[in-house]
């Protein structure tokens, strides 16, 4: 076997073994307390309702200048919208300040 | 360097198998450092197959013939484009180029996933992993690409004259990267449903990938569908030949899933349905490899090579995927339940569900003509194969209706919609297709009912379309002091998903105009001239000018030895062109089964299309010399030549070229006038920049990203709208 490829083969091992087992190295700085955790969870998937939410209730009223809904058609669906907003928001609060700020989805409110 | 290739692809095989074991154990132990590790191994296995694929690229492009796969598929004589997409053109290529795209896109969803989806993540990178174990222990055991040969030859045999073609070059990378995309919300899916998480937020965290899947997948379905028309040269653009058909079914069924996604996204509903819809798309991904690579149904884009063993690898794999989808789709039943239900049935949730039926429907169309041969030799031991008419009288219905569809979709709102306002909208597209209608009709297109429902259903997409377009425009204008072309800039990069998705409607009722019309109004004829004699075909005169001949060499050897004709093409008396067809033979690899002239016509053939190609019509022509004409005399000098020098035999070749020239025999000709299919590639582009509009990151989105979630409240946040 050519001495180079050996010594190449050798050297991509090591850098694969330290790329792969850094987090296991490294693992205390990883580690959140569960309770924590499910909570920024939770309050990712809100933030995520919300951006869809959001974006529901702007493709409506876009919907009502372009004509495709009647005025009274617009203001029953805003309603109910609005409402399912606040229901969101009201969860939010209830979840209290996140301990770190929350990475809002974006793509959910590309819509 | 072989040898280093071979052990980045033994190291990714052996990296691939802990990923799945280190994301499964620190899933079920809680232990994120372990999915972290994993997903570095998926970063590793991506540097691994890179470092691997740039060694075959390396071989390819350095002529390096102590390479199996050089040796089979390059040579000196193939130009330096070519030999970089030679490498692809190998079976075991083919499957590192596969591999290498799936760790590539893997890494990339996993890097921008890295801080969300914490639960359904190791069970994704599990299925990614999965899938890059199978690849690269086929690559691995079975198909390496670093297979060596002691003695390297002077010369390889080539690559396939066929696939010298640029969009040959890029076609294959294109459905690759189609169906390594695919696989991306495959495995998120897969995640959601084992951890019960199957909210919209998988949908919405892996859009973008089911979004480039299908546009890549579209991309290469649409650059073969251009190489078949322009360098097959049977004149067309459509075989329904099983390979293309496979590379159309999951690409249908990520259509359906990309507007059923919408619903989940809005409204909660369809989970199961989108659940299983990325579930079959993913697996068809894999059907549509598997067709490629195991040879089972006959097709002319199709490896054969070791195809049974891949064939049972490949078979494999389907049935677990498939079981495993149906399992986890069944089990999760419960938590699959609606959020909420259908508001009215005149809703653009309604509009999208036909949408879905439309297409789900043309794939069980496409799958069931394409193993028919499967089926019919099952149940009758006879292999038949179903033909173009039999697709068409299923998928032109199909395709009306799902045109129709797109241009009554855009016009509903969600939830519901009034009568009263369906009227107020359609009003406008209904009077542009009946005028259409009419016009069309005075033109005496109604004798092509097909063609003619085609043309109006499209003028009414068009009008619905460029009607949104205005309304939208005006109504950002009432609402800011922008002039129209601002306004419908910001309207546009406001709303990306939404008018990208309107742009992809255009372009797709401008592709299928096209191919209404061509493939209604074609005229088509085989026609056998010698030169002076003409026909017409289509209201063109074609006549036969002369022969032409001319031997191409390169790197000091003959690559090929061309044969056509001259023909001008005359409408009315008047010139249009003249057009230049001819056919390439590339010299055989055996030569000592051939004599020495006999062996320059004995290797495989191109048709070399020649063609004036205008938005109206295209005007296309190939030619086949008389194949017996070349053979008695290269059979005579073969004879009178068996023992002379080799320089000798080169002469006299040269001397066949010219005589070719000088007293040609009768030649055959396909020619064809074929109107609009210019449109099929200008929708094509239509369709592609409306999927960039929709893919586009949009630029509030990206600042959202980095700025904490609670501040706003509904009214400001609306307030931007």
């Amino acid at each position: 076997m050519n001495v180079l490829a050996l010594l190449l083969i050798l050297l991509v091992l090591a850098v694969v073994a330290a790329l792969v087992s850094a987090p296991l190295r490294a693992k205390a700085a990883g580690r959140q307390p569960p309770a924590e955790l499910r909570d920024a969870q939770e309050r990712r998937d809100l933030e995520i309702e919300k951006a869809q939410k959001y974006a529901e209730i702007r493709e409506l009223e876009m919907d009502l200048r372009t004509g495709k809904l009647s005025e009274a058609d617009y203001r029953v669906t805003d309603r109910q919208l609005r409402a399912e907003a606040v229901d969101i928001l009201d969860r939010l609060d209830r979840l209290g300040a996140p301990a770190s700020p929350v990475e809002a989805d974006s793509d959910a409110t590309a819509s | 360097m072989a040898i280093l290739g071979r052990a980045c692809l033994i190291l990714a095989f052996a990296l691939a198998l802990y990923g799945i074991g280190a994301a499964i154990y620190g899933a079920r132990a809680r232990k994120p450092e372990w999915v972290a590790s994993a997903r570095n191994g998926v970063y590793a296995l991506f540097a691994l197959l890179s470092i691997a694929f740039l060694i075959l690229e390396l071989a390819f492009l350095r002529d390096d013939f102590h390479f199996q796969t050089v040796i089979g598929h390059s040579s000196i004589t193939t130009p330096l484009g070519y030999k970089g997409a030679a490498a692809w053109s190998s079976q075991e290529g083919s499957l590192l180029l596969w591999a290498w795209l799936l760790s590539g896109f893997s890494s990339l969803v996993l890097f921008l996933n890295r801080r969300r989806m914490r639960e359904i993540t190791p069970y994704a990178i599990a299925v990614l992993c999965g899938f890059a174990t199978f690849f690269t222990a086929l690559l691995v055991f079975h198909n390496s690409p670093f297979k060596t040969v002691a003695n390297a030859p002077a010369d390889g045999l080539g690559l396939n004259p066929l696939l010298r073609h640029p969009a040959m070059m890029i076609h294959p990378p294109m459905l690759y990267s189609g169906y390594t995309l695919f696989t991306i919300p495959f495995a998120f899916a897969v995640g959601a449903l084992i951890v019960r998480k199957v909210d919209a937020e998988w949908i919405s965290q892996t859009r973008r990938f089911s979004l480039a899947a299908w546009f890549f997948l579209g991309i290469g379905i649409l650059l073969g569908a251009r190489w078949s028309y322009a360098e097959l040269g049977w004149g067309g653009y459509w075989a329904w030949d099983p390979v293309e058909n496979a590379s159309l079914m999951p690409w249908l069924t990520g259509t359906a899933f990309l507007h059923s996604m919408m619903i989940q996204e809005k409204r909660g509903m369809l989970k199961v349905w989108n659940a299983s819809l990325i579930l079959a798309t993913g697996t068809l991904a894999i059907v549509g490899t598997f067709l490629v690579r195991s040879g089972i149904l006959d097709s002319i884009h199709a490896f054969v090579e070791n195809g049974n063993y891949v064939a049972w690898a490949f078979t494999a794999l389907i049935a677990v995927m498939t079981v495993s989808s149906v399992y986890l789709v069944v089990t999760r039943r419960d938590t699959l339940r609606s959020e909420h239900h259908l508001d009215g049935l005149l809703s653009r949730e309604s509009m999208f569900l036909l949408n879905n039926v439309v297409l789900v429907s043309l794939c069980f169309v496409v799958f069931w003509g394409t193993f028919f041969p499967l089926i019919s030799e099952a149940v009758t031991g006879d292999k038949s194969a179903v033909g173009p008419p039999w697709f068409s009288k299923y998928t032109v219905p199909l395709a009306l209706i799902l045109i129709l569809l797109t241009g009554i979709g855009p016009v509903i709102p969600w939830r519901r919609a009034s009568w009263s306002s369906a009227r107020r909208m359609f009003t406008l597209p209904a009077v542009v297709a009946g005028v259409t209608l009419i016009v069309l009709l005075l033109l005496g297109i109604g004798r092509k009912p097909w063609a003619l429902g085609m043309f109006v259903i499209a003028a009414f997409a068009l009008a619905v379309a460029g009607q949104e377009f205005v309304r939208g425009t005006r109504a950002r204008m009432a609402m800011s002091d922008q002039h129209a072309p601002g306004a419908l800039v910001t309207m546009v990069r406001r709303n990306r998903r939404r008018y990208g998705g309107y742009i992809v409607h255009i372009g797709m009722a401008v592709l299928f105009v096209g191919v209404a019309a061509s493939s209604a109004f074609q005229h088509t004829q085989d026609v056998t001239l010698s030169p002076g004699h003409a026909v017409t075909v289509g209201g063109y005169r074609f006549a036969y000018l002369n022969a032409t001949s001319s031997v191409t060499t390169r790197d000091g050897g003959v690559e090929r030895i061309n044969f056509g004709a001259r023909m001008r093409v005359t409408k009315d008396g008047r010139l249009v062109k003249v057009l230049a067809p001819s056919r390439g033979y590339y010299p055989s690899t055996a030569p000592v089964a051939f004599g020495p002239v006999g062996r320059f016509f004995e290797g495989e053939s191109t048709s070399e299309v020649s063609m004036d190609a205008g938005i109206t019509r295209d005007v296309w022509v190939t030619v086949s010399p008389d194949g017996q004409w070349i053979k008695r005399v290269s059979d005579a000098l073969d004879r009178r030549l068996v023992n002379a020098p080799p320089l000798q035999q080169l002469r006299s070749v040269g001397g066949l070229v010219a005589f070719y020239q000088q007293r040609p025999p009768p030649a055959t000709f396909r020619v064809l006038v074929s109107p609009l299919v210019m449109w099929i590639w200008i929708g094509g582009f239509i369709i592609f920049g409306g999927a960039l509009t929709a893919m586009w990151p949009a630029r509030d989105a990206a600042r959202r990203r980095v700025r904490a979630g609670a501040a706003a409240e509904v009214a400001r946040d609306l307030g931007r709208a």
